[in-house]
């Protein structure tokens, strides 16, 4: 028996609109990939630490010197809508 | 002479020093060969003949003034589009990218620069590196030069298919589970995976940042180890980046393989594995055994693991980096009433089905509730893998197994199945969650006349003996040549 996911909060935690068709067709397509996935469950692993790094090594932080950075009007000029310098998007809450 | 859009890194750059060519010639080499094979072939995404003929007429001087800055000056090279190239648009294949003109260049792609290359231009993949067969691009599909009918492998099969269509004599490419290796098996090129951290990712639009890296697709394993050596190397952009210095690609090559001991992966060389690329592999391992190397079977139990945990990991790692592809910043916006409709309805009109599969696969094993089961267990069981493969790299120098399980498949067959698309990376996807490096060297042709690849595996920052072990196999196989390509003028 696949794995059944709640499709629409995951959806809506991802960010993505979807139509009832698209919902359906993923819940489908997810549940035999996360079947598979899921065998990862039958290996033991008490006592195993999870892997941050595959070289074993910490974050290595650069120098904090102070560089240039990219030019604010150019990196603006690629965002599909920014004013006075800042990025602009649509209000975060409904007015209603 | 050899037709100069075929020849290798190495043969180009003697010719060049010796006065044989220039380097607009080989530029307008490749540029002619694309001009004929681009109808069919759809290596690239954009050309940019302009910017590659001026960089060329520098290193011709350059090179007229008998001061060249390295190998590399004047040699025309494809770059994968999901590396950052100052104002040339880069769009990883994603519609939600389509017109972006990045601001800066990658670290490889100024290491390039710096070393004279010339970028012919950037090369197709499956969207955000996200599928093994280039046919997930929002552009269309690149198609395999050695059979127009079959697919050139992925993600990196833009990069494939322009250096063995001769529109490009080396590429970019980018492998978070197999995606610079598999489509040189398939395209009948050397792929080379190096050790995690050991090339920089600055620049590089992340797929799953703990499994991406950056290598070459070349026509000779010498070229492999020499662009190897000229991309990698620490970069304080990068906090991944491995601190210490780069091991050498090119000190061990030609030095054979007498007294090495090369393990042969059970687990990666049989199940699953079609009979012809079997019989290629076994010949080759019996050619490594007469040539002097020891020869080791050994068991990798954990790797049967490695696909399922892969498929939590980078699904995971991606639904995080694609969250900045929201309308706000760069790329596409979609209209709505608020900030939160927008990001859904762009992100819905911009993504295409295989990254919103993986998104949402990756948000839900990273949700309340499924974490620990799910990532906190794959991340576990990568550990294991790592501890498998350190035991199994006390016995033997380098391991081996087919590349890809069977040789290219036709565009379709495996779209409607995602399964079975993933099963192809079931021989690549160890060394990326282990951080190993991993190449492919072409070993022969199938009956049909399709390339067959041969991977050999290394312990970390073990570039030096991979690159000695390949030079071996490729001097040991016979060569395939190159793929002979109906063209037409377009």
């Amino acid at each position: 028996m696949p794995i059944d996911i709640d499709i629409a909060h995951v959806a809506k935690l991802a960010r993505i609109e979807l139509s009832e068709e698209e919902m359906a067709a993923y819940r489908a397509q997810l549940g035999v990939i996360l079947d598979h996935a899921a065998k990862v469950q039958a290996l033991p692993t008490e006592g195993v630490p999870p892997t941050s790094h595959p070289l074993d090594m910490v974050n290595a932080f650069r120098d904090d010197v102070v560089t240039s950075s990219l030019d604010r009007d150019e990196v603006l000029s690629q965002a599909p809508d920014a004013t006075d310098g800042f990025f602009r998007v649509p209000p975060s809450l409904d007015n209603e | 002479m050899t037709e100069l859009s075929q020849l290798t890194l190495v043969e180009a750059a003697a010719a060049l020093r010796a006065g044989d060519c220039t380097s607009v010639a080989l530029t307008e080499s490749v540029l002619d060969r694309a001009s004929l094979t681009e109808a069919s072939v759809h290596a690239y995404l954009t050309i940019d003949r302009l910017g590659a003929l001026a960089a060329a007429e520098a290193s011709d001087r350059r090179i007229a003034d008998e001061k060249p800055i390295g190998l590399l000056d004047g040699l025309p090279i494809a770059l994968k589009d999901n590396m950052m190239t100052k104002g040339i648009e880069t769009t990883a294949s994603s519609k939600i990218l389509s017109g972006y003109i990045p601001p800066y260049d990658g670290t490889v792609v100024r290491r390039l620069r710096e070393a004279g290359a010339v970028f012919v231009g950037k090369t197709n993949l499956d969207e955000f590196a996200m599928g093994s067969s280039t046919e997930n691009s929002a552009y269309g599909p690149t198609r395999n030069p050695w059979n127009l009918d079959t697919v050139p492998g992925g993600s990196s099969g833009g990069s494939a298919a322009a250096v063995a269509a001769g529109s490009a004599l080396a590429a970019l490419g980018s492998d978070t589970g197999g995606s610079i290796r598999q489509p040189a098996a398939l395209c009948g090129l050397v792929g080379t995976k190096p050790t995690y951290g050991l090339v920089s990712r600055y620049g590089l639009i992340a797929f799953a940042s703990s499994l991406d890296q950056i290598g070459p697709l070349t026509r000779s394993v010498q070229d492999a180890a020499i662009l190897y050596e000229a991309i990698a190397g620490h970069d304080p952009h990068d906090a991944t980046s491995f601190p210490g210095p780069a091991p050498s690609g090119t000190e061990r090559l030609g030095a054979g393989v007498e007294g090495l001991r090369v393990g042969v992966v059970n687990e990666l060389s049989a199940d699953g594995i079609d009979d012809e690329v079997v019989a290629a592999f076994r010949a080759t391992v019996d050619r490594l055994e007469k040539a002097g190397a020891e020869i080791v079977e050994l068991s990798l139990p954990s790797t049967a693991t490695a696909l399922s945990a892969y498929y939590l990991i980078a699904p995971a790692e991606c639904s995080a980096n694609l969250a900045r592809f929201d309308g706000v910043r760069y790329g596409l916006r979609v209209a709505g009433s608020t900030v939160d409709e927008m990001m859904s309805l762009t992100r819905a009109e911009g993504f295409g089905s295989e990254v919103i599969r993986r998104i949402l696969l990756g948000t839900y094993a990273l949700s309340a509730g499924y974490y620990d089961a799910f990532y906190g267990q794959a991340q576990r069981v990568r550990t294991l893998i790592i501890q498998e493969f350190a035991r199994a790299y006390e016995q033997v120098d380098v391991l081996v197994s087919p590349t890809a399980p069977a040789p290219a498949f036709e565009l379709g067959a495996k779209t409607q199945d995602p399964l079975s698309m993933y099963m192809q990376d079931i021989c690549t996807i160890p060394s990326n969650l282990s951080g190993h490096p991993a190449m492919s060297v072409p070993v022969g042709l199938s009956a049909s006349g399709l390339p067959i690849g041969f991977q050999v595996m290394a312990p970390a920052l073990g570039e030096t003996v991979m690159f000695q072990v390949a030079s071996a196999i490729e001097a040991l196989s016979d060569d395939i040549g190159r793929p002979v390509l109906e063209v037409v003028a377009s």
